[in-house]
């Protein structure tokens, strides 16, 4: 064998290697969220060694420190925080794709989609400061009368919907960016048949194009909750650190994200309950957003429209 | 009473018209329905930048460039941020650029089309996906603790590599993709072999491709702050990593850079946090908001740069 040819096997075996980083990343991260999690390490017994699994996905107290540790709380938290986030992105994401691909000329498209690109930019921190110092103060707070009259509690100054609110704004972009996408690629001669039969643009956008790119859009949302799922420091500095287990967006709430970065930021000794609870919270989040995203590639591929 | 054909023809006429009309306005309504929500989101953003300079009057000026944190608003500074913030995308990019490109050209050069590459692919697109915190916990657990690098700028680099290595990967697949099959037949039909043909022909045809995917994913690691709060990052941090405070400073003295990896750091989104929800006195809010500044700037240059990147080696590529 030449040098050459040694070098080239060398330079292609290297470059492997490389490409398998990335299972190895992810069998490193499944690896220890659940060793940590059932077996601990060196500073002491996991977290399912010393509580059940019943006791961890049933219970309605979160407070580690004291020996209760129902999750159903930072559960609860991060599904109302992201469901506001949905309710917010998914609709106009979508509207904004549809706007982008049906209605809107080449020269107006190649000013809003980078545009719209930029809130997928900005760092979350500027979300969790935004949401602290404009969201809550002057578009929360002077709904008080309302939402004292329908749930008592006034607005407090750390809630959950103000988070909501950011981080569903955030996420628009990743709705309508690959909404746009898969919308874009259903062929003209669709959209033309139905004109020329008579549809109107709506009818032709609503029951033409978008079921043809149901599976895209499917994926798109997808995706975009997984991010709401997983996002920390806006929802940390926005809907506080107090786990309750509650479905009242105005008041303060602590999400499993939260929860982590909080019990990470804390001087808690290692080994001792609240820290390990990190890994079990952990794994939870992880198995939540991983179901989530293999979902969106399974709908992705399953579902895709073959045109000729 | 039953209507004569003429008449039915008239009432069926009517009821079309009025029907079509009704047809016509609801795609109207959807149009605007559309474009308004195209447009919320440019509103929010201009909405959201007014309040941030509002916010930030008069507390951003070259003292709070170059001071370093305190307990007082009046003379705290985010020097230590900004320098943390730039040694750790310098580290972060000399890790992840190469692993990212390398691992790339392996999957579209190389690899064949068997269940393993197919599980490799998969396998990114999932990595892409989760939660950056989760990465943070990974590198707590095998940086700081089994590897014990402690909390410094080397574990926050290897992690936050480790978060950017899909979108890099998968831009990079995006660029070499584009580059025509042409050129790898001619080059390879002239005798050069396969790594010779990557090295010196379709990676710089790729550049413009990889500099986007590299600057997106330094924008985005860059704000991911959240894995570097799991990794400790939070405390308060009284000098630069490796005592360099000024460019001068650096020049004169370039050996300083070997105590950089291993210093304890903080980077300017946590700074900012620290501002913004840690301090109790609401008087930090304004320099919260003048950092804030900072690091839209810095992501805005980095974006300048990478289109001006793109742009001349587009200007070059003819095909």
């Amino acid at each position: 064998m030449s040098f050459l040819r040694v070098k080239e096997q060398l330079i292609q075996f290297v470059l492997f290697l490389c490409a398998f980083v990335s299972v190895i990343v992810t069998v490193s991260i499944i690896y220890i969220l659940f060793k940590e999690s059932f077996y601990g390490n060196a500073d002491g017994a996991g977290f399912f060694a010393r509580y059940s699994l019943a006791q961890f996905l049933t219970g309605t107290t979160w407070a580690p420190q004291n020996g209760q540790v129902g999750v159903l709380p930072l559960i609860s938290a991060t599904l109302v925080i992201t469901g506001i986030a949905a309710a917010i992105s998914l609709p106009l994401g979508l509207a904004s794709a549809i706007f982008l691909s049906e209605y809107a000329s080449p020269r107006l498209r190649s000013f809003l989609k980078p545009t719209l690109e930029l809130l997928a930019g900005i760092p979350t921190v500027v979300y969790g400061y935004l949401a602290l110092v404009f969201v809550t103060p002057y578009l929360l707070k002077p709904l008080d009368p309302l939402v004292t009259k329908l749930f008592t509690d006034a607005v407090s100054h750390f809630n959950a919907a103000s988070a909501g609110i950011v981080v569903g704004l955030m996420i628009i972009p990743m709705v309508s960016s690959l909404s746009e996408d898969v919308l874009r690629a259903v062929p003209r001669g669709l959209r033309e048949a139905g004109l020329a039969l008579g549809a109107t643009r709506f009818d032709v956008s609503c029951k033409i194009v978008i079921p043809a790119a149901l599976s895209g859009i499917l994926a798109s949302f997808l995706l975009a909750i997984s991010r709401a799922l997983g996002e920390t420091m806006a929802v940390a500095m926005a809907a506080g650190a107090f786990a309750r287990l509650s479905l009242n967006p105005f008041l303060d709430m602590q999400t499993m994200t939260g929860y982590i970065a909080e019990a990470s930021k804390s001087d808690a000794t290692r080994g001792s309950d609240e820290y390990i609870a990190i890994y079990a919270v952990g794994m939870t989040l992880f198995v939540m957003t991983f179901v989530l995203n293999i979902l969106s590639q399974f709908i992705l591929k399953r579902f895709r429209e073959v045109y000729h | 009473m039953a209507l004569t054909p003429e008449e039915t023809s008239e009432v069926n006429a009517g009821d079309s018209v009025l029907r079509l009309r009704m047809r016509h306005f609801i795609s109207g309504a959807f149009h605007l329905l559309c474009s308004l929500s195209a447009w919320v989101g440019i509103v929010a953003l201009v909405v959201m930048l007014v309040v941030i300079f509002r916010m930030a009057q008069g507390s951003l000026d070259w003292k709070f460039l170059t001071s370093f944190d305190s307990a007082s608003p009046n003379r705290t500074g985010i020097l230590v941020g900004i320098w943390g913030t730039f040694w750790l995308m310098l580290m972060t990019s000399v890790i992840a650029i190469p692993v990212g490109v390398a691992a790339a050209v392996y999957l579209e050069e190389y690899a064949r089309k068997n269940w393993l590459t197919n599980l490799i692919q998969l396998n990114i697109s999932n990595l892409a996906g989760v939660p950056s915190i989760v990465y943070g916990i990974l590198g707590l657990t095998v940086f700081v603790r089994n590897m014990q690098m402690g909390n410094t700028l080397l574990s926050a680099a290897l992690t936050l590599s480790i978060l950017v290595l899909p979108i890099i990967i998968i831009a990079t697949q995006e660029a070499l993709r584009s580059v025509p099959q042409s050129i790898r037949h001619a080059s390879l039909a002239l005798g050069a072999t396969k790594w010779q043909t990557i090295w010196a022909q379709v990676l710089p045809a790729s550049i413009p491709g990889i500099m986007t995917g590299v600057i997106l994913s330094l924008s985005r690691a860059i704000g991911e702050s959240a894995p570097l709060i799991v990794l400790g990052a939070v405390t308060y941090i009284g000098q630069t990593p490796g005592k360099i405070e000024t460019i001068p400073q650096l020049l004169r003295d370039p050996a300083a850079i070997s105590q950089v990896p291993m210093a304890s750091y903080t980077v300017l989104p946590l700074q900012i946090y620290n501002y913004a929800a840690l301090q109790a006195k609401s008087g930090f809010r304004h320099e919260a908001a003048a950092a804030i500044i900072v690091l839209l700037a810095i992501l805005l240059s980095m974006s300048s740069i990478a289109i001006f990147i793109r742009h001349r080696f587009q200007k070059n590529l003819k095909w």
